[in-house]
């Protein structure tokens, strides 16, 4: 990868303190020069406080998933600078003087267990157990270290104001410290004040203040921190076509240009952001029609947000919910119900780290077998993953289109790395979208309509609610075609045929394109789903770009019904598979192995609650690739 | 043609017990949407899971027979995603007011345009008579090993306290008033409950039919046996909120809450509360999406030819690079 410039940038602050706009400031102006940007926040289950951070990865190629390390930290707390100094090998470091004494012992905010692991650390090399240790630490390790008084840069901006009350603002320790940095890599100034006016667009008096405060900013940098190693020359301008967008974006919008016109849901991270967003864009603009709307319900649990769009559903909108573990084991029953009643339903699941709240703002891929096994009684469902942002668009009209062809509900696999992840992608086209709603029965059918009627590919008609001459029943308890209970062995027999038959029928009639994705070529295969693909691809160039094998990897796009004979097909010649998945039992390795009778060899997975780096990722291919590695191999990297 | 009686009857096999009070719940709704002149695809009936929960499969227009304690959440997604429909949710009063209680609360709140009616037996029919939420503490019936050790819901109160605009009382045998009040039920612009008396003569030999008739009531000093049932209207009772405001309101609110709490000797039916001035959820609605009444969510055209046909471009341009 001659001549790339890649620069990982690192921003941290207790939560409220601005670590977001912080970075939305940096990929924002990053963006706009033409860089490819992708970033990730990490935060702890707390509202203001406790430590967040977010590692922001610009480059002048594709980049798709943040490195171990980086090439730049600016802290303006002190648990930014003893949790991450050690992150910034070589590269550079802008701290607050202000917290130049402060002790480990002085921050409450961190677990007990990493303040006596950090201070082992610095003890164990003579070091102070604080912010001194740190700096001593970093030098060692040939970091250059910059003191800036954050202090004296509000005072200076007061001045410049003629507002004394200024000096006190410490809110915009956070504008302070990115336009530091961001001078030091040479971002030009009026790159970072646009990206300062757009961040603030609603809100003009703050901009204003915040531009000039990143002018002071400026000009310290000029004198007390100079040029960065690394550094972030302009570019041509932002590339055409391009967004710079946040995790959730990709459904949200995906749900909108699907046409899905009703979301109930009961608030959880990672997953609410998406209500929020579509809370936010209530009315719709739409071709050919009167204006559209999508009805969002914020509900009094889980239990009824299934439940809303379930009825939502047989009313004839195209519904949805968005949840996340702990609410998506609330919706167990439910979910049953709508299989037995053949009812289109798409849950967009974005996992946490569980079990129980687990880990609540973390990243995992835990519930995969959850989502394929959730509920009692067997029916038909999809359960697809999103490998990226811009896949989760297309995605999400895909699961639309499966639930209301098959009549099935649909999960459709997100996760907490994607929901906080900010990168730039291509715009999306919803012209690409096409939207099949099945056999949705919307006009007087003739006599006799029977909602649950046998025989064809076992799919019925299925009539919204409000058609004339097509009433029907629906129950939890199996039913007969018209949809009243029934016992009767032989019809109960057929019924399960008939739902069950749905899978197979998805399975032949989704294009293998959909069904799984094949990158690169070599006798080593990955295969993997959802949110690690970013990682994988990154890692597979770094691994080649280092002189190792090419590799070949399968990304598993449908994980229920399991598409083995197309993944077989990929796999054709592969001698070593490895599965890469973000749990610890490896539950696509589960899937694999039952659907293809064959077990991967190597696991490589991580269940920190932080996502893999493509670093350390590639270095489990290389001795994957080296023979070195074992049958699994645990990532841990990331504070 | 106007529909008939009948046409709200399917043929399916109605398996209740011989006696069961809710024949005449049943009977009061199929009545209701006849006398409405309701047409039959304009009307569901959700429902939830208990010997109740059955009446879905028994009226003869769209039935929704959906999962214990969960008949309010489908109903109104069901109301939201196509207000046209005249939405009657129904149930168990272990369903409505157990397993269900939160959705109960959280439904006044909302009060979505729509009836609900609890088929209040004291007890879980289909599961063999345990108590249900509404058995009086201490009382043992006969499907009881034991007198009932938790305090009952008050499930008038708890609808007055909980948003509900139209509270209501009935009993499975005053067919007539019953239906009346279903009806009044379903006129109502917003959320409606209707708690119907209904004894189960299976496994509540307590609240009996002749018990509401008056049995017990004799006693043994001469006294004359009389109906534990009367109606609110016979003593000029005005459940009607007139005002939006507070002073009324309390005042209504205050009065109904009190009835609700009698119990034995008399029992109060006939309506409680009936509050207009609220704006029912859809109104609510209309300030955020302006034509919601006329283009709601489960009639919007979302293609043509296949093709998506929302605009989402003023989404992505608000994030272009
Ligand atoms: C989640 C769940 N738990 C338990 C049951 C078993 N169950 C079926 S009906 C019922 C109680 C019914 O009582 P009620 O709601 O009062 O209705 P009734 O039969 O008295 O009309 C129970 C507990 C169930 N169906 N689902
Ligand atoms: S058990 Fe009670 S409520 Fe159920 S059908 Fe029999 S009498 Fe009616
Ligand atoms: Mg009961």
């Amino acid at each position: 990868m001659a001549g790339r410039v890649d620069v990982s940038w690192l921003v941290g602050g207790p939560q409220g303190s601005g670590v977001e706009s912080a970075a939305g400031i940096f990929s924002g102006a990053c963006a706009s020069m033409g860089y490819h940007v992708f970033g990730k926040r990490e935060f702890y289950s707390n509202i203001k406080g406790e430590h967040s951070y977010f590692v922001v990865r610009a480059s002048s190629g594709e980049v798709r998933s943040n490195v171990s390390g980086a090439d730049i930290m600016v802290a303006y707390d002190t648990e930014t600078m003893l949790r991450h100094h050690a992150d910034v090998r070589g590269g550079t470091i802008i701290y607050d003087s202000g917290m130049q004494k402060a002790m480990i012992s002085d921050v409450a905010t961190m677990d007990r267990d990493y303040a006596a692991r950090l201070g082992a650390e610095l003890a164990g090399a003579g070091r102070p157990e604080g912010v001194e240790g740190a700096v001593a630490a970093a030098r060692g390790a040939g970091t250059a270290v910059h003191a800036v008084s954050f202090r004296a840069i509000l005072s200076s901006l007061a001045e410049e104001a003629g507002n004394p009350r200024l000096r006190g603002m410490t809110r915009m320790f956070n504008v302070i410290g990115a336009s530091l940095s961001m001078a030091a890599l040479g971002i030009p100034e009026e790159a970072t004040r646009a990206a300062i006016r757009r961040a603030f667009a609603a809100k003009p008096e703050v901009a204003r203040l915040n531009e000039m405060a990143a002018s002071r900013a400026y000009s310290a940098a000029r004198s007390e921190v100079g040029r960065a190693r690394a550094t972030l020359a302009p570019r041509g301008g932002p590339r055409e076509g391009t967004m710079l967008a946040q995790g959730y974006h990709g459904t949200a919008i995906g749900k909108i240009a699907a046409g899905c016109r009703f979301q109930s849901y009961y608030p959880i991270t990672p997953a609410s952001d998406e209500s929020v967003y579509l809370e936010s864009h209530v009315e719709l603009g739409v071709a050919g029609s009167r204006p559209g709307s999508t009805l969002v319900v914020q509900c009094e649990d889980e239990i009824s947000a299934i439940g809303m769009a379930i009825g939502s559903s047989i009313a004839g909108a195209r519904s949805s919910t968005c949840t996340s573990g702990p609410g998506f084991s609330l919706m167990a029953e439910c979910l049953g119900w709508a299989g037995i009643n053949e009812v289109p339903l798409v849950i967009t699941l974005y996992q946490r780290s569980g079990p129980a709240t687990g880990l609540p703002t973390r990243h995992g891929q835990d519930d995969l077998l959850f989502a394929v096994h959730a509920g009692h009684g067997e029916f038909p469902r999809i359960v697809y993953a999103s490998g990226d942002v811009e896949e989760s668009f297309y995605d999400t009209a895909r699961c639309f289109n499966y639930a209301d062809v098959y009549q099935v509900p649909v999960i459709h696999m997100m996760d907490k790395y994607l929901a906080s992840t900010i990168l730039t992608c291509r715009r999306f086209e919803a012209s690409r979208v096409s939207i099949d709603r099945g056999r949705l029965l919307t006009r007087r059918a003739g006599e006799g309509y029977r909602r649950f009627a046998l025989g064809g590919d076992g799919i019925s008609e299925r009539a919204r609610l409000g058609v004339e001459g097509a009433e029907f029943w629906c129950t939890g308890d199996e039913h007969d075609e018209a949809g009243h209970i029934t016992e009767d062995p032989v019809v109960r027999a057929e019924m399960m045929r008939k739902r069950l038959s749905r899978e197979g029928l998805a399975l032949r009639a989704i294009p293998d394109a959909e069904q799984a994705t094949l990158y690169g070529s070599g006798e080593i295969a990955i295969v993997s789903w959802g949110s690690t693909k970013g990682p994988i691809l990154d890692a597979l160039e770094e691994v080649r770009a280092g002189g190792g094998p090419e590799m070949r990897f399968v990304q598993v796009k449908m994980l229920h019904p399991f598409p083995a004979s197309y993944v077989a097909h990929l796999l054709e010649g592969a001698t070593t598979i490895v599965d890469v998945e973000s749990n610890y039992t490896g539950q696509l390795g589960a899937l694999f192995a039952r659907s293809m009778g064959r077990e991967p060899d190597h696991y490589i997975l991580k269940y920190t609650g932080r996502a893999m780096t493509s670093t350390e990722l590639a270095g489990a291919l290389r001795r994957v690739a080296g023979g070195t590695a074992g049958r699994r191999e645990v990532l841990t990297y990331g504070a | 043609m106007a529909p008939s009686l009948s046409d709200y009857k399917t043929g399916v096999h109605n398996d209740w017990c011989p006696g069961c009070g809710d024949f005449g719940i049943l009977n009061a709704i199929q009545m209701s949407l006849a006398e409405m002149g309701v047409a039959r695809h304009e009307a569901a009936i959700f429902s939830g899971i208990g010997c109740s929960g059955k009446t879905a499969h028994f009226v003869n227009v769209t039935g929704i027979h959906t999962l214990h304690g969960r008949v309010l959440p489908f109903a109104q997604g069901a109301a939201l995603a196509n207000p046209n429909m005249r939405i009657v949710a129904v149930g168990g009063d272990g369903d409505g007011l157990g397993i269900g209680a939160g959705h109960f609360v959280a439904a006044g709140r909302r009060n979505v345009n729509m009836a609900y009616i609890i088929f209040d037996n004291g007890v879980y029919g289909l599961t063999k008579g345990q108590a249900s939420p509404t058995l009086k503490l201490g009382t043992k019936t006969k499907s009881l090993p034991s007198p009932n050790v938790n305090y009952n819901v008050n499930p008038v109160g708890l609808a007055v306290t909980s948003g509900f605009t139209f509270v209501a009382r009935a009993y499975s045998y005053d067919v007539r008033q019953l239906k009346d009040i279903i009806k009044a039920a379903i006129a109502h612009e917003g959320l409606a409950f209707v708690d119907v008396l209904s004894p189960c003569p299976t496994y509540n030999d307590i609240n009996t039919r002749d018990w509401y008739a008056g049995g017990g009531t004799g006693g043994g000093d001469g006294a004359e046996r009389h109906s534990r049932i009367y109606r609110l209207e016979d003593e000029g009772y005005d459940p009607v909120v007139h005002f939006a405001g507070a002073g009324e309101l309390n005042e209504k609110l205050g009065q109904a809450l009190s009835r609700s709490l009698e119990w034995g000797e008399r029992i109060p039916t006939g309506v409680f509360y009936h509050n207009e001035t609220v704006t029912p959820y859809d109104g609510r609605i209309r300030d955020q999406i302006r034509n919601y009444a006329e283009n709601p969510p489960a009639l919007q055209a979302i293609e043509s030819g296949g093709r998506a046909t929302t605009d989402v471009s003023p989404m992505l341009d608000e994030l272009a690079a």
